[in-house]
């Protein structure tokens, strides 16, 4: 069998206005390359509502819509409507939002636009805070983060929280597919997307899109934390289709957290104690993350 | 075909005979039999729409806004709080230039709860951008519906449109409501087809980022739509009675004005109960009018200033208040007179809030005290009906 190649067209000019480095640039561009030009994409305010540029300047080459920070899922379940009043049937309808957009303020839009069933994608590029106004905590804020609403200081008051499990809100949806995917393996995000693209009902893709910015990191990093965050299994890269869970990268041994966390500024602070504490919960949530394969396999084949 | 329904009913099938395509709705007391006769309508199969139903309010007007991009004719009902949980995305229809159509069901904000009539909930978003009709009666509402989409969609005005329907007086409240057939809304109305539109074909952004200069200009061309409509709705209004043999007045329908001595100024279903106490003390030799504001946003500027010219004597009877400063709507009546030759004095009543009722015997006597003011004002607000301010 050939192997899969990234598709060489390209629906993303050059001339983004997005910083150096930014995962949420590839996050995009792979997106469009999965998808193809027949593609609507709806974007609520976030890092992309800048990026393809003001106006008359736009970088993408599919229509766009510009919405309000909490609405993509109800923003695409109207274009989806809309599609479905015109007869219009061979038109992927895609909401691109941020991870405040998404696990925050979007969250209320979202679960309606899932329980409805509609026949969209919903993206959530994860860069893990806010980034667009300026490196804020969102829930999807990894535990330990340092972000200007969580700024060390003297009382230690990085963030406490763990980050918040939307791919396990969206399984509790009933949703037919939701996976993780990472800006560092490109094949399996464009897999991942192409598979969402042909399944009928609500898909929720997750992408892990660093942000040297607000992470305090190289923009040369990019990547590499991308490969790190899946060594270590800080971010696994799996996929749940019908509550049917499948990992889709094993390490077949895991890189200590330390890796991950040492080459971004964000996490500098962290004393030895709370990275052995983070080492103990992704060992657990891997663990966790295996046997809900197992499990869930088991239950098909049984 | 003349049929007997509430102004709720007339609604629902306002938005059937425009051929809505999209619709999305959430409930709340007292619009909930508008969705429940629209999702009758749809599974039915007498109404060919996608109605997406929606988690709130703000889903409901988000995803009317993208399904309205995407070239489809789009409706809505609200009310009273699901209205004001909109508001940020009312702002967003007008600006993204969707000519949604929207009935509301006026009814009073909490706390305290109340579910009753009121203002409050459409005057606050007087400055969205949308255009709002008020109705006095049902086939009104059923007209405006078809109208508001006849203007709304026009290439040079394409603006949102709220049709305000007084809560229970309207919307729980059958009268003789004629239902046009749909063949003849067709030849009025036809169907929505947008220059511009979301479309893979011609893959345009919309909304994006601008900049200060930029952001300027798209502020005044709004405003230019909305000021255009203020014709328009004569025109739209004009072109409806060819079509359909009936008007509602225009922007501002005068009931025996002319050389009255006293003319009470209102908006909504109680200009209906007024009307019969007008021609009661007209019979009585007491010279008395009223003015129905039907258009309120474009507001009716040449229509009030006609009434300079007609009385020495308005009082505006506001349905709500702006807390610090008048009824809202005697703000823009005397804004609107200020600077007008013999400019008539003007006092204002704020009254029926949270559906106070107000009775034939309650409006006579506000006309008894308002011809009384020939002698002078008294004072320039007036809440009537509460402790301590009069008998009513």
């Amino acid at each position: 069998m050939p192997k899969f190649t990234i598709p060489k067209e390209e629906y993303m000019n050059p001339g983004h206005v997005g910083c150096l480095g930014c995962g949420g640039c590839h996050a995009m561009r792979y997106t469009l390359k999965a998808l193809g030009p027949k593609t609507i994409v709806s974007i609520p305010a976030c890092c992309w509502a800048v990026m393809p540029g003001p106006f008359p300047l736009k970088c993408l080459e599919v229509p766009l819509i510009n919405t309000a920070f909490e609405v993509t899922g109800a923003s695409i379940s109207g274009i989806k409507a809309a599609l479905d009043a015109k007869g219009i049937t061979d038109v992927t309808v895609v909401g691109f939002a941020g991870d405040g957009g998404t696990a925050d303020i979007g969250i209320q839009a979202l679960s309606g636009m899932v329980e409805r069933g509609t026949d969209v994608i919903y993206i959530m590029y994860d860069n893990e805070a806010y980034m667009n106004t300026g490196i804020q905590r969102s829930s999807s804020t990894p535990v330990g983060a340092w972000t200007t609403t969580t700024p060390v200081g003297t009382t230690k008051d990085w963030k406490k929280q763990p980050k918040k499990n939307m791919m396990e809100i969206m399984v509790a949806h009933k949703i037919p597919y939701a996976a993780t995917c990472s800006v560092g393996f490109p094949e399996d995000l464009i897999k991942k997307l192409r598979k969402a693209q042909g399944i009928r009902g609500p898909k929720f893709i997750q992408i892990y899109a660093p942000c040297p910015t607000g992470w305090r990191m190289q923009p040369e990093k990019t990547i590499e934390v991308c490969r790190l965050a899946v060594s270590t299994a800080a971010y696994p890269l799996y996929e749940v289709e019908n509550g049917v869970y499948t990992v889709s990268r094993k390490p077949s041994e895991l890189k200590p957290i330390k890796d991950y966390l040492a080459i971004q500024g964000r996490f500098r602070h962290l004393p030895q104690e709370e990275v052995d504490a983070m080492q103990k919960t992704v060992n657990w949530e891997w663990k966790r993350l295996l046997k809900l394969e197992e499990f869930t396999k088991g239950l098909v084949e049984g | 075909m003349k049929m007997v329904m509430t102004g709720n009913y007339a609604s629902a099938y306002g938005a059937k005979v425009c051929r809505a395509e999209v619709i999305s709705a959430y409930p709340i007391t007292p619009q909930t039999s508008i969705v429940e006769k629209i999702a009758t309508l749809v599974s039915s199969g007498e109404m060919k729409a996608q109605f997406v139903k929606v988690e709130s309010e703000h889903s409901a007007m988000a995803a009317l806004i993208s399904a309205s991009m995407a070239g489809a004719r789009t409706y809505t009902a609200t009310s009273s709080h699901g209205l004001l949980l909109m508001h940020e995305l009312l702002i967003w229809s007008a600006g993204a230039r969707t000519p949604i159509v929207m009935s509301n069901v006026c009814r009073a904000n909490g706390p305290p709860w109340s579910v009753w009539v009121d203002h409050h909930d459409s005057i606050a978003q007087r400055d969205t951008g949308w255009m709002q009709v008020f109705c006095e009666g049902n086939q009104e509402v059923l007209d405006s519906i078809i109208m508001g989409y006849k203007l709304s969609e026009r290439e040079d005005i394409r603006l949102p449109t709220m049709i305000n329907e007084d809560a229970f007086i309207l919307s729980h409240t059958v009268e003789p409501v004629d239902v046009p057939d749909m063949e003849l809304v067709d030849s009025f109305l036809p169907p929505y087809n947008p220059r511009f539109r979301l479309d893979v074909d011609e893959p345009y952004g919309f909304g994006s980022l601008v900049m200060p200069d930029m952001y300027m200009e798209f502020r005044y061309k709004l405003n230019e739509a909305m000021e255009a409509a203020r014709q328009g709705w004569r025109d739209v209004e004009k072109d409806f009675e060819k079509h359909f043999g009936r008007n509602h007045g225009g922007l501002v329908e005068f009931y025996q004005c002319e050389g009255a001595d006293a003319v009470l100024i209102m908006a909504g279903s109680i200009a209906s109960t007024a009307k019969d106490v007008v021609d009661k003390l007209r019979s009585q030799g007491k010279k008395v009018g009223l003015a129905r504001i039907r258009v309120f946003r474009p507001f009716p500027v040449e229509e009030i200033r006609k009434l300079a010219g007609m009385t020495n004597i308005l009082a505006m009877c506001d349905h709500s208040y702006t807390f610090g400063h008048w009824g809202p709507m005697a703000q823009e009546v005397r804004g609107a007179l200020y600077g007008t030759k013999d400019m008539p004095m003007l006092k204002n009543y704020i009254v029926g809030l949270g559906g106070k009722d107000m009775t034939p015997e309650v409006i006579e006597k506000l006309f008894l005290k308002t011809l009384e003011l020939k002698s002078g004002l008294d004072s320039e607000i007036e809440w009537i009906g509460v402790k301590g301010h009069g008998e009513w």
